[in-house]
């Protein structure tokens, strides 16, 4: 009956109300938000790190090689030797060692040269068809079939660079002989094929121009090399990065040193990069908290607001409700009551709309990055952290009218009304 | 008598003391306490009520002595046997006025007791209201309203201050009738405070405060 009241008292004014909902329900949907994105961020940037120490590429910046060859979100720094590399691929520290040679793309999706070690690393079964063997076959991610509804034995042509409007590379068609299983990281958005697939793919420009044939190089029909099958084995070659997994762990930290110093290469460590990166977001996302929570404190200033100006037409009816025997206690129930309906109500929309959100941010990023969220992720922990701090604003804020209730003169209150 | 006071003394600071006269009153009769403004009419009042603590003195209502009660008892004495109406009609305005009366009941006793309501509804004339907001009926019907409130819990002691002050002529006339009627009716003890000279003239027993 209390709880009833409570509820009709809290509609009875619906402006103050739905201001008070409004508030709460931004500040509990910006929180839930920041606290779903920084977990499944994290997460999905240390997932694709596992098992990767270091990453061999051009020398550059570091930042750009790991989001690069790793999460593959950005332009390479650029080509290193295949041969160079391989005396470091082959040092008996390391574990294992993963070439990547970045060609093309299709339809924005990137064309990825690689061994089946790749696959593996992402623990990406194939899950129907079998793993590409000869050039020009290529083992597709999960979203990629899904979303551009590709089968096994569909051919398709690249487009040069990662831009999807590049050139068209219609000598050679590739042609899918295997779909690998959902593993919720960068390789369900990768097309995967052999690193002399690449070579061949872009022929003879990688021999006189390594730098992928800015200067214009003539091609004439019939010329040799095309018939030619390119196999790793070919000298003189170029390839993107390599993914380094190392045996010995001084030599994670040496080599950081030691290749720059040696080589035109560079060994830059995901871990570090990635700590670097979060740290960066980490700036934008506190920024952003600290948003929510002083929109938090505004929504319990109005909800202290909202009850302490009704408190004073309400007097009569906490006198009332005394003289039909309610005791103190039962007042200061009934405020308490009306504050935390609000702050459930708000955390329950504010829960949804965040969720809401990150389905639209999860859309965007898809698009733009391969990067989606799970909206339907619940991290109890933190969200029940959330809830306490919304029931405490809403205990914290009708304290005073409660107390100034709980203390009310009936028979001044009825004398003087 | 289901209501006697006696030795009633009350202050709510050194200059302003009030030596009250003994009440005794019994089932179905009715008392009028008047006096001029100033005279502590209303502070009689609420000391009957229990919503003040007399200086000194004893009220007896139905044997039990209300002064020495604890607030916790007091307040649920005074919601299962006494009722009350005011001079301005006060009532729950987010509740409709059969769910004011409800709350009367389930505040004194647990249990909502709709039965009831309906019924003093249909006896005061008022039962096509039960569903409005209290805000929408007229004053006369906020009075009436008032009333079958008092009564909802079947009081010992009906207790009204000024009922009439607000109201035209007729509606006075109907509220005091109502009053008396359904007092007997209940068998309960009406004391009425007031100077409305529309009610002095029907009523006998009158205390007058000096």
């Amino acid at each position: 009956m209390i709880t009833k009241l409570a509820w009709r008292n809290i509609w009875f004014k619906p402006l103050n109300t739905i201001l008070s909902i409004i508030l709460l329900t931004s500040s509990v949907a910006i929180i839930t938000v920041l606290v779903l994105l920084e977990k499944q961020f994290e997460e999905k940037f240390t997932n694709n790190i596992d098992g990767v120490d270091l990453v061999l590429g051009a020398q550059g910046s570091p930042l750009q090689l790991i989001l690069s060859s790793v999460y593959q979100v950005d332009a390479p720094t650029g080509n290193i030797s295949y041969d160079s590399a391989k005396v470091w691929m082959q040092h008996p520290f390391v574990k294992k060692a993963i070439p990547l040679a970045f060609g093309d793309n299709y339809r924005g999706y990137k064309i990825l040269g690689t061994t089946s070690d790749y696959l593996q690393k992402y623990e990406a079964k194939i899950t129907q068809g079998k793993i590409f063997k000869n050039n020009f076959e290529v083992v597709i991610g999960a979203e990629i079939a899904q979303k551009l509804n590709l089968k096994l034995g569909d051919e398709f042509f690249g487009s040069h660079g990662d831009a999807a409007e590049g050139e068209v590379h219609d000598q050679y068609a590739y042609k899918i002989v295997g779909i690998a299983e959902q593993t919720g990281k960068v390789v369900d958005n990768l097309i995967l094929c052999t690193i002399p697939s690449v070579w061949q793919m872009h022929g003879g420009h990688e021999e006189a121009n390594p730098a992928h044939g800015e200067e214009g190089h003539v091609h004439e029909e019939g010329e040799e090399h095309h018939s030619e099958e390119f196999t790793l084995d070919k000298k003189g070659m170029d390839i993107t990065a390599v993914l380094l997994q190392i045996r010995n762990p001084m030599a994670k930290l040496t080599w950081q040193r030691l290749i720059p110093q040696n080589t035109k290469m560079q060994a830059a460590s995901p871990a570090l990069e990635v700590n670097r990166l979060i740290s960066l977001f980490g700036v934008g996302i506190n920024g952003l908290r600290y948003l929510a929570y002083g929109i938090m404190l505004i929504s319990g200033i109005s909800i202290f607001i909202a009850l302490f100006n009704t408190l004073k037409e309400r007097k009569d009816e906490f006198a009332l409700l005394r003289v039909n025997g309610a005791k103190r206690l039962q007042l200061l129930k009934l405020i308490m009551i009306e504050s935390l309906l609000l702050c459930t109500v708000g955390f329950i929309f504010g829960t949804i709309l965040g969720r809401v959100a990150l389905i639209f941010i999860s859309n965007s990023s898809e698009e733009d990055f391969k990067l989606s969220f799970n909206p339907y992720e619940f991290i109890w922990e933190k969200e029940g952290i959330l809830f306490l701090l919304t029931i405490s604003v809403g205990i914290i804020a009708a304290l005073i009218p409660a107390i100034k209730a709980y203390n009310l003169n009936i028979s001044k209150t009825l004398a003087n009304a | 008598m289901i209501i006697s006071a006696e030795n009633i003394t009350f202050s709510y600071n050194k200059e302003q003391s009030f030596i009250l006269p003994n009440l005794y009153c019994s089932a179905g009769s009715t008392i009028l306490i008047t006096g001029d403004s100033g005279k502590g009419k209303t502070t009689y009042l609420h000391i009957l009520a229990g919503l003040l603590k007399p200086t000194t003195g004893k009220i007896l209502i139905d044997g039990i002595d209300i002064v020495s009660l604890k607030e916790k008892a007091n307040d649920k004495f005074r919601g299962q046997n006494i009722g009350l109406v005011f001079q301005k009609s006060h009532f729950i305005s987010a509740l409709t006025v059969l769910e004011n009366l409800e709350m009367a009941s389930w505040l004194a006793n647990g249990n909502k007791n709709t039965a009831r309501a309906k019924k003093l509804l249909v006896e005061l004339d008022i039962e096509k209201q039960a569903h409005k907001l209290p805000s929408q009926l007229s004053i006369g019907q906020q009075q009436r309203v008032s009333i079958a409130r008092a009564l909802m819990n079947e009081p010992k002691v009906l207790l009204a201050d000024e009922p009439t002050s607000s109201l035209d002529d007729k509606n006075a006339e109907k509220v005091i009738e109502l009053l008396t009627s359904l007092s007997k009716e209940y068998k309960a003890a009406l004391i009425i405070v007031t100077h409305d000279s529309r009610i002095k003239e029907k009523f006998i027993n009158q205390l007058t405060l000096v």
